[in-house]
């Protein structure tokens, strides 16, 4: 099975602070991580690779530093990384990215499966998967918890995959190749391997340039982004209310005549 | 302290820390307490490829030595020094199989315990044989293409849990200890039974229990390099199981002075952390000092036994002495620093002073160390 | 396109190397310089400048004179979700909202639905406020299917050229949006927490979250039509019911090229827990650390029964094995904006916070008083939750019953 996983790396926004003197963005010392979500995605990739054959190849799109989450992925058992980096990829939206990630698949050749993470958690938007899914014409099935099987056999190559809705899940069956995207209900990542690791530092990285790639430059980067961000500013931070005082059954009667209305 | 490590050295502390941290680190209080092995843990380790660190490549291991058996110790002991036990222990059972075991001896044991599938016990202590370890009454008779053993282990760490064990038993009682033997024997063979599991103060994540042996029949191929050789390949063993303990001291010290250190940062006393008092501030020096000291004794200790220097009784015997009692010292001021909650269960410093004691213990109480060393010196000095 | 910094200008104040959330900026002989290899063009460090010593660079033509056809886009679509066959209250929400939009376009509200005998949730749309309703009814659209309702809305979308469409940011209008804004060439924006229309650009501004909720950013699509976003339920207020307005049903037929999906629906399975949904919830009480064992959980459930609330955990808890992955509220798990939110043992990590500090009311109840969850509460309160859940639990019972 010829596997493909989209990763990102992103700085790891839980240890993002705000500055509460400048009330902005404390970046210092935060480091940069595989996004969460990816990494469930890689272990699904290599779980199927363990369990069907083939190869897990990595693949994103990001500044040259990307290469680290690449290296790390490679640890964590896949078997080639990606790395489609160019400056005129910059200020891409999701429409560009999924755009020039669908172009960098269609270079690195035939799939059976693309797996991407439900989402990144610095831009938490969840589009670029639907979006490469979309721009390969190939079906999709999002927040996938499980899959279920895949037979690779036979005319009818397909796989069928629990989709998690918010009421409980449904199942769901696509032929191959198909794109999903997970979410983190769906296993356990494995901690790297000491071969891994020795492997992750030897490793070459394949490189895509933008020249590398069939495409329309003027749907690459910022100028092939549909949305422009017009501004950043950090929201006003939350202030603290009243703190409650007194013995706990005092405290207890005025927060219950506090809330009492407010029970729909 | 920059110990120049080598990049796959680094790998392998990197990722026993990360295990560690994140995967031993939450199961270690429930562990202590409900006595659980960490099976659970073997198994990520295995995955990691990190049970085979200390074993050449051939037989399946990543081809590393002492050195990096001390580094990823130190490491999952800085999160329990119970649960590091599993791995530390099987180490201890598996160098007389790497020492003296023959080609088919090392096929045969050496690639399922680099796998991580089965771990090794080391079984020589006896009721009536502890510092005295000459005085054994283990027998292992010889019968024909058989030896059978016959009698009891006392105090054996991974007993029970463990599939392979390195037994040292008396030949011939007449000729003391140099009538002792060192054998391979498998958990499952007849007449080989195991104790219950004891109730102990501290590394209680680890399991001990006694190995019962009833007329128990192992092949002659099982026997460790000749009849006569049992107390060497026990001393031998020791020499390079000595440094694993010491890292397991110092990773319980660590370990223990991490944590009060962020305590500490945030209890406040006197309206200030007391991280500003400077009779605690003192107590801290001194502590860091001392577990630096021992790392450095146990790093240059395995990096001597790794170069292939024979002589590596004395250093051996100070690295493990050194380690053992600083960590004894360090959680015990540990407790102390964190106060009253220092002493109650429900906070994880206690722990540490329990499972530091041991060290001072095992693997040649810390009285036979001084021993050893004194032995060492004064003979030095006479052939000068 | 690209920065760069006037050097004349730059006093390396460091205030830019604060401020860029990639990191790309540093101060170099008290100079800022940007590292182009990790700068995104994201125009954080623009904004905080004071003494305007960024500023964006045209490397291309400018992409602001593309003559595009943006007039011929018109009127303020809501594509409303229905599941079994009844339109979700995401919709009305998106409706209310929606109808500020077009009145200040001066056009057209329209709801857009897909599904399988749903004229009669056509005309409830009407109710809510849209003055005309894009049905496509046909049975391979009873229930959502990635593809059949991308190649519809497309079609739709191309054939009468709306210039904004709104869409609930639930796990169906995330995954049919983004698939959508391909095959049309729009700009998506995810999540959006405001919308408001620029008149005299005739732009939608769509200001939304970003890095976990610690920066909000407002973006726009000067140049695609249509401008897309999706909402979380919740975030809008919903249209009020109006049985008397009028509207028109327009009634579109495709053929079975549009309705035909690869992927098979084979099953749908409800999994109903004891407690409510927890992002619908109104009242979440969540317990954390401070809970100590599994069995005192009962005392945080105990509460949430009364208040008809969900129960929440913080990682600590699921970590800990006191409650399962599903009740996680935080950065990993859940975000939540309920009406009342009551944090009981929660010490409030950043982590926690950006999970639920949109609640509307939070209260905190902890014994250390320096956690930082009452840097965000309503109301705090330090004391022991072991004798304070429990007398809530008490009263609110009394005052609860009708």
């Amino acid at each position: 099975m010829n596997i493909i996983v989209c990763i990102k790396q992103v700085p790891d926004t839980t240890n993002v602070r705000i500055d509460p003197e400048t009330n902005t963005l404390i970046r210092a010392g935060v480091q940069s991580i595989i996004n969460p979500f990816d990494a469930y995605a890689i272990e699904e990739g290599v779980r199927l690779k363990e369990k069907f054959g083939g190869t897990v190849t990595i693949v994103t799109m990001g500044p040259p530093q990307a290469e680290e989450a690449l290296r790390e992925a490679i640890s964590l058992g896949a078997d080639e990384a990606v790395l489609v980096s160019d400056r005129a990829f910059a200020g891409s939206d999701t429409w560009a990215t999924s755009y020039t990630l669908s172009k960098a698949i269609q270079k690195i050749g035939q799939f059976d499966l693309i797996i991407c993470g439900k989402q990144a958690i610095d831009g938490d938007t969840a589009q670029v998967g639907p979006g490469i899914s979309a721009h390969l014409d190939i079906p999709q099935i999002t927040y996938v918890k499980k899959i279920e099987d895949v037979k690779l056999d036979g005319a009818h190559r397909h796989m069928r995959a629990e989709k998690m809705t918010e009421e409980g899940y449904e199942i769901i069956e696509s032929p191959l190749p198909c794109l999903i995207t997970v979410v983190k209900e769906i296993n356990e990542p494995r901690l790297p391997s000491l071969k891994g690791k020795m492997r992750a530092k030897k490793i070459e990285i394949k490189k895509i340039l933008a020249k590398d790639l069939d495409v329309d430059p003027g749907l690459l980067g910022l100028n092939g982004s549909p949305t422009k961000v017009v501004r950043i500013f950090t929201p006003p931070p939350r202030k603290g209310g009243q703190m409650l005082e007194g013995e706990a059954k005092e405290i207890c009667g005025k927060l219950v005549e506090l809330l009492k209305c407010e029970i729909p | 302290m920059d110990y120049l490590l080598t990049e796959e050295q680094v790998m392998i502390r990197d990722l026993a820390r990360q295990i560690a941290q994140e995967k031993i680190k939450p199961l270690a209080a429930k562990y202590d307490a409900e006595g659980i092995f960490p099976w659970d843990i073997i198994k990520i380790m295995s995955d990691s490829d990190l049970c085979g660190i200390y074993i050449e490549e051939k037989y399946g291991g990543t081809g590393g030595g002492a050195m990096e058996l001390v580094l990823a110790t130190e490491e999952l002991s800085r999160a329990c020094g119970g649960i590091s036990l599993a791995f530390a222990a099987t180490a201890l059972g598996t160098y007389p199989i790497i020492l003296f075991g023959t080609d088919e001896q090392k096929k045969k044991y050496l690639p399922d315990i680099a796998k991580g599938k089965k771990l090794a016990a080391f079984g020589l202590t006896e009721a009536g044989a502890g510092s005295d370890a000459g005085a054994i009454a283990t027998t292992a008779e010889k019968k024909g293409d058989y030896y059978i053993l016959n009698g009891t282990k006392q105090w054996i760490t991974n007993g029970g849990e463990a599939e392979t064990y390195t037994v040292v038993a008396s030949v011939d009682r007449s000729k003391g200890a140099r009538g002792a033997a060192a054998f391979i024997v498998e958990k499952g063979m007849k007449g080989f039974e195991f104790g219950k599991k004891e109730d102990k103060m501290g590394i209680r994540a680890s399991a001990t229990r006694e190995l019962v042996f009833t007329d128990c029949k192992i092949p002659k191929e099982n026997l460790l390099g000749k009849e006569g050789m049992g107390f060497i390949v026990a001393m031998k063993t020791f020499d390079q199981s000595r440094p694993g303990v010491a890292a397991q001291a110092v990773g319980i010290a660590q370990g223990a002075l991490d944590l009060t250190i962020e305590y500490m940062k945030q209890r406040k006393q006197f309206g200030k952390s007391i991280t500003s008092f400077q009779g605690l501030q003192f107590m801290l020096a001194d502590m860091a000092t001392e577990i630096e000291a021992s790392r450095a004794l146990v790093y240059a200790c395995a990096r001597m036994l790794d170069s292939g220097n024979p002589k590596v009784g004395k250093e051996s015997a100070m690295a493990k002495l050194f380690a053992s009692d600083t960590a004894m010292k360090v959680t015990t001021d540990c407790v102390q620093l964190f106060g009253g909650y220092g002493y109650m269960r429900d906070y994880p410093i206690e722990k540490f002073m329990r499972d530091a004691k041991i060290t001072q213990i095992y693997e040649g109480t810390n009285q036979i160390q001084r021993g050893i060393i004194a032995n060492h010196v004064i003979k030095e000095s006479v052939s000068k | 396109m690209s920065i760069k910094v006037i050097t004349e200008k730059c006093t390396g104040c460091k205030l830019c190397v604060r401020v860029c959330p990639f990191g790309a900026i540093e101060v170099v002989n008290k100079k800022a310089v940007i590292n182009l290899d990790k700068c995104t063009l994201c125009g954080a460090c623009i904004e905080s400048c004071k003494f305007s010593a960024i500023v964006l660079t045209k490397l291309s033509p400018s992409d602001i004179d593309f003559p595009k056809k943006l007039d011929a886009y018109k009127d303020v679509w809501v594509f409303c979700e229905q599941k079994k066959g009844a339109v979700q209250s995401v919709a009305y929400e998106l409706l209310g909202k929606g109808r500020e939009l077009a009145d200040q376009l001066g056009v057209d509200l329209c709801g857009v639905l897909l599904g399988e005998n749903v004229k009669t949730e056509a005309q409830k749309v009407i109710h809510r406020g849209a003055n005309k309703v894009y049905l496509v009814d046909a049975p391979e659209l009873k229930n959502y299917q990635d593809e059949p309702y991308s190649k519809v809305l497309v079609k739709l979308i191309k054939e009468h050229k709306p210039e904004i469409v709104l869409c609930g940011a639930t796990s169906i209008g995330r995954s049919l949006i983004s698939r959508v804004a391909i095959g049309i060439h729009a700009g998506l924006t995810a999540d959006c927490t405001g919308l408001d229309i620029d008149r005299k650009e005739r732009l939608l501004l769509q200001t939304r979250p970003a890095f976990g909720g610690n920066i909000m950013a407002t973006i726009i699509c000067p140049n695609h039509r249509p401008q897309m976003s999706t909402v979380r339920h919740k975030v809008m207020k919903e249209a009020e019911e109006n049985k008397h307005h009028k509207g028109q049903i327009i009634e579109k037929k495709y053929g079975k090229e549009e309705y035909f999906s690869r992927t098979k629906l084979l099953d749908i399975v409800e999994e109903i827990e004891e407690t409510v949904n927890l992002t619908e919830a109104d009242i979440i009480v969540s317990g954390g650390r401070g809970m100590q064992n599994p069995e005192n959980f009962k005392l945080v459930e105990d509460l949430a029964k009364v208040l008809g609330g969900a129960v929440g955990a913080s990682r600590a808890a699921v970590d800990s094995g006191w409650k399962t992955y599903s009740h996680q509220v935080g950065q990993t798990g859940k975000t939540v904006c309920p009406k009342i939110y009551i944090a009981c043992g929660i010490s409030g990590q950043i982590q926690h916070l950006v999970g639920m500090q949109s609640s509307e009311i939070i209260v905190a109840i902890n014994k250390d008083p320096h956690a930082p969850i009452f840097t965000v509460a309503t109301y705090g309160i330090v004391g022991d939750l072991f004798e304070i859940l429990p007398e809530l639990t008490k009263r609110f019972k009394e005052v609860l019953k009708k």
